[in-house]
């Protein structure tokens, strides 16, 4: 294998691309994603064991999620119901659709095979809308069971070399859904979005509580590369073990760039797994199998099909919770902002307070402004939007400074009082002119030769300058003054003074 | 001591009314199992002193005034592929070595919620893959009725059981007929109910798809009072029937007049010895007498049922046994690797018959061959079950042979995995569609050992078989006695 080479460029914009350092073609990135997540049911998908995490190993098990011989599965009802709102969240179709065994040996997979569904899954052909305006589809998002997990003692802490293993099977039938997405995405930066929409959806519809730290949410990356203007897809590599948003973003770039080297030197991609080494910063092939995985899929005959009914998919549909998409489409409307300005407001769940302070005549630009970096998730709940309006009102009016706003800002979270009273009580009442007027002419005539530099130097030390007397204001104000107002009265005395 | 009844719905009127204890019953038994087991090795594991404890809490139930249940008192032996709790479920393989259920299968809780008393693990062939009982890991079971002959299998010990009077019922599962050709071949009734009629939860499992347990005994009746203690549906297995059960014990008088009777013709021509199909037509003789219209009907996919038998039932084999891999339960030979250890687990722990049909199966799925082998064997499962309706459209019930010859001398069949399957030929279909179907005792072949009659229904149609049942055990000539 040739060595990676690193040196080309991306291309910045919205598609993401790598331009060769040798022959300077242009190639394009083609991911798929597949997201496996935990629902968040009470109990697990074929028996009444505890969907449980963080207990101790193997006291959520019994006959069933231990495949002991005569037990037998029974659907979950509640797995449905999940699997529909996200399918239905995801603009997918429910169709009546059956179980089947995926059949492979491994001891952490208890009857030594999975059930899961195959060719007729509950949930086919939807899509995600990105805060951006793409449109990815998703070709299916299927129930199956998860697995228990393997302890490698000894030796490396791989299965290889590990002087024994010990098996968790807590989480061993578990429901799990399977987001399998069509490779429409085109950046790193795109599956990063395509993760966090997927998961606030997840969150919405309260399908799972989608924690990537915890393992509740996986994602595997198809990734290919094609020269730009090719029709045809690529090999793809499926890369896997990415525990964060950040890893997936990492995994996709250098995988592709790895593509591009192959393809250029004449090499071709193997269609293969490969497990991304996060310290390392680069995919290394998973273990070579002498020959392709058969999974002899049949359906489950323990299990009879799943045909829900008009009136339980209506219903589904009825209660359906506002989506993120929507939501920020209504606050994007509401603030006179793009979609994708109102994403962060969305993603922290303050749209709704953010446009309520609208509502009640807030600057559409400070509102956001506050609800996207200066309140805490938590605790903003009780936050009036009128008053949040009123502090937006206060800073407009310039009777209070931005910093000044962000403390009263505080304190209406702690107090629910209402900002006025606020500023009032810690001084924040921004000083007026008269007073300011007084103040720089103590500090002008305490720094001449700093004044004539400033009235008569060039712009950059002009511009130095005022930082200079802006600062010494400041301090002596102990905040209070209005930055922007400093400067304007600055401005007038020089030009009074030439 | 007082005289002990020889039937089960006798035994449990006797110690519902107090005029036989349970503990007299199991004694009675018990002594009949000292006396031939020995020869005949019908059971794995015999439970004398739980059976013991289960008679005294039913006869303190009897002497308190409150009514242990419809199968008061009455022994039952389990074929040894249902769960029983905290005692060895062997499936007569070496891989469960060790290993005792956490928990009782659900028709095992059912027999003993209905004051039944288990006495003890049948012998059959290992994992229910076989005709004769010959493929146990402990050794073959011997047919009560002539010691140098196979039971029959797979449910070989629990039909010997009922034969040699060791139980008056029993339990026994039947994928292809390892209920009715045992039956057939010990000259007890044994009946196959209506595939979900009966809950799986506890039997391990051999082909899902076609797994039904079903009862022994040695009267119409007596089965009849057994299936209706364990029938009905179970929350814990899924693909058990949600209507409840039809009665079974009050409609056995009922008679057959007016009821059309079909004889399969594919079912009654080659590879049926003269003899047998000369008791078929003598039981259907008899429903004539009895009022019953009798037809000829074809059922011509039929023919077709043994090939897609032997690809289905392996296919759903080569899944269900993937889980004995020394990793959780039963066997394990070390090994340095995973993959080593279950490779030598499973080359030690499993008998040549169920390595075979582990490779069919696996085999008959695999990508390439999916479908030309298992794909195609479902599209003739299709067939069958459309070819059944039509002829249920103008017949009520149908009858057949239930095994093609009498009971055949141990080794005649092992050498040919094949001439073994074949015994297998009559039976199968009705699992392939899901149907019931019983054996009932018809008199003595030409060699004076007993043939079975089987009455096919479809689906739920168990009453109307169990009238016939009656009419045909009826009109059954006595079984002459035959040397041991």
């Amino acid at each position: 294998m040739t060595a990676v080479n690193l040196t080309h460029e991306p291309i910045e914009g919205e598609h993401f691309h790598v331009t060769s350092a040798t022959t300077g073609d242009v190639w394009e990135i083609v991911v798929g994603l597949e997201v496996h997540c935990e629902l968040a049911t009470a109990t697990k998908l074929f028996c009444s064991c505890p969907n449980h995490f963080g207990s101790e190993p193997n006291t959520n098990v019994c006959p069933v999620c231990l495949g002991l011989p005569g037990s037998l599965p029974v659907l979950n009802h509640q797995v449905v119901e999940l699997a529909m709102r996200l399918g239905r969240a995801l603009r997918c179709s429910v169709e009546p659709s059956v179980f089947a065994r995926k059949n492979y040996f491994y001891p952490d997979m208890p009857k030594d095979y999975q059930v899961s569904q195959f060719d007729r899954p509950i949930n086919v052909d939807g899509w995600l809308d990105l805060p951006d305006g793409t449109r990815v589809g998703v070709e299916r998002a299927h129930i199956e069971e998860d697995t228990g997990k393997n302890t490698h003692a000894g030796g490396s802490g791989r299965i290889h070399g590990a002087q024994y293993s010990l098996v968790d099977y807590n989480r061993a039938g578990v429901p799990l859904v399977e987001i399998v997405g069509r490779p429409h995405i085109r950046h790193p930066d795109q599956a990063k979005a395509y993760v966090d929409e997927l998961r606030a959806i997840l969150l919405a519809t309260g399908a799972s509580d989608a924690k990537m730290e915890e393992g509740s949410l996986r994602v595997d990356a198809n990734v290919s590369v094609r020269r730009v203007g090719d029709t045809a897809l690529g090999t793809r590599c499926e890369v896997k073990n990415l525990n964060s948003l950040r890893s997936l973003g990492r995994a996709i770039e250098y995988e592709a760039r790895r593509q591009v080297d192959l393809l250029e030197t004449g090499e071709r991609v193997k269609q293969e797994t490969r497990h991304w080494d996060e310290g390392a910063g680069r995919t290394r092939p998973g273990r070579s199998k002498e020959e392709a995985e058969d999974y002899r899929y049949f359906q489950e005959p323990d299990l009879v099909p799943l045909v829900p009914g008009p009136e339980w998919i209506a219903a589904v549909d009825a209660a359906m919770p506002e989506l993120p998409a929507a939501r920020r489409a209504r606050l994007a409307e509401t603030a006179g902002v793009t979609p994708a300005e109102a994403a962060i407001a969305v993603s922290r769940d303050l749209d709704g307070l953010a446009a309520a302070a609208i509502g009640a005549g807030g600057d559409p630009g400070r509102v956001l402004t506050h609800v996207e970096h200066d309140l805490a998730v938590d605790g903003a709940g009780n936050l009036d939007p009128i008053h949040l309006a009123a502090l937006v009102g206060l800073e407009l009016d310039g009777k209070l400074t931005a910093t000044q706003a962000k403390a009263v800002l505080a304190e209406m979270v702690a107090t629910g009082e209402h900002p006025e009273a606020i500023a009032q009580a810690s001084g924040f009442e921004a000083m007026d002119t008269s007073t300011l007027e007084g103040v720089l002419d103590e500090i002008v005539t305490g720094c001449p030769d700093e004044w004539v530099g400033y009235c008569e130097g060039d712009d950059k030390r002009r511009a130095k300058l005022q930082g200079f007397f802006v600062g010494k204001v400041m301090k002596a104000t102990k905040g209070r003054a209005d930055g922007k107002v400093v400067t304007a009265l600055l401005e007038q005395r020089r030009v009074a003074a030439v | 001591m007082t005289s002990v009844p020889a039937t089960a719905v006798a035994i449990a009127a006797a110690v519902r009314a107090g005029e036989v204890s349970a503990r007299e019953v199991l004694d009675a038994h018990l002594a009949v199992i000292d006396e031939r087991e020995t020869d005949v090795h019908a059971f794995n594991l015999v439970l004398a002193d739980e059976a013991r404890a289960a008679t005294t809490e039913v006869d303190r139930r009897v002497a308190a005034g409150e009514d242990p249940g419809p199968l008061a008192g009455v022994p039952v032996a389990l074929k040894d592929n249902l769960c029983t709790r905290g005692i060895p479920t062997t499936c007569s393989s070496r891989i469960l070595d060790g290993w005792r259920p956490p928990y009782d299968a659900t028709v095992v809780s059912r027999v003993v919620a209905a004051g039944g008393i288990v006495v003890g693990k049948t012998n059959l062939d290992e994992f229910a893959m076989g005709s004769s009982t010959e493929n146990s890991a402990f050794g073959p079971t011997r047919n009560p009725r002539d010691l140098d002959r196979v039971p029959g299998g797979s449910s070989g010990g629990s039909a010997a059981a009922v034969a040699a009077g060791f139980a008056p019922l029993s339990l026994g599962s039947d994928t292809g007929g390892s209920i009715r050709q045992p039956a057939a071949l010990c000259g007890v009734v044994g009946v196959k109910p209506t595939y979900g009629l009966v809950s799986r939860y506890g039997l391990m499992a051999f082909a899902s798809s076609l797994d039904q347990i079903g009862p022994f005994s040695t009267t119409v009746a007596d089965s009849a009072l057994l299936l209706e203690a364990i029938g009905g549906h179970d929350p814990r297995d899924s693909t058990s029937i949600a209507e409840p059960l039809a009665a079974l014990t009050s409609v056995l008088d009922r008679g057959v007049a007016g009821l059309r009777v079909g004889l399969v013709s594919e079912l009654m021509g080659e590879g049926i010895a003269p003899d047998v199909l000369a008791r078929v037509h003598a039981a259907a003789a008899a429903l004539a007498a009895a009022g019953a219209e009798i037809g000829e009907v074809s059922v011509p996919a039929a023919s077709y049922g043994l090939s897609a038998y032997y690809l289905i039932a392996p296919a759903e084999a080569s899944s269900n046994l993937a889980r004995y891999d020394g990793v959780r339960f039963g066997l394990r030979v070390d090994a340095p690797t995973t993959a080593e250890m279950n490779e030598a687990t499973r080359t030690a722990g499993f008998g040549d018959e169920v390595k075979r049909r582990i490779m069919l199966g696996t085999y008959a799925l695999s990508a390439g061959y999916y479908d030309a082998y298992y794909g195609q064997a479902l599209k003739v499962r299709t067939l069958i079950v459309r070819d059944f309706a039509a002829a249920y459209e103008r017949f009520d019930l149908l009858l057949a042979p239930t095994s093609p010859t009498t009971a055949f001398r141990f080794g005649a069949k092992t050498a040919d995995p094949l001439s073994m399957y074949l015994n297998d030929v009559c039976t199968i279909p009705s699992n392939l569609a899901g149907h019931p179907a019983m054996s009932v005792p018809f008199g003595p072949g030409a060699d004076g050992l007993p043939v079975g009659v089987q009455l096919l229904a479809p689906a739920l149609g168990e009453a109307t078989m169990f009238r016939a049942a009656a009419v045909v055990e009826a009109a059954a000539p006595a079984l002459t006695e035959v040397a041991r």
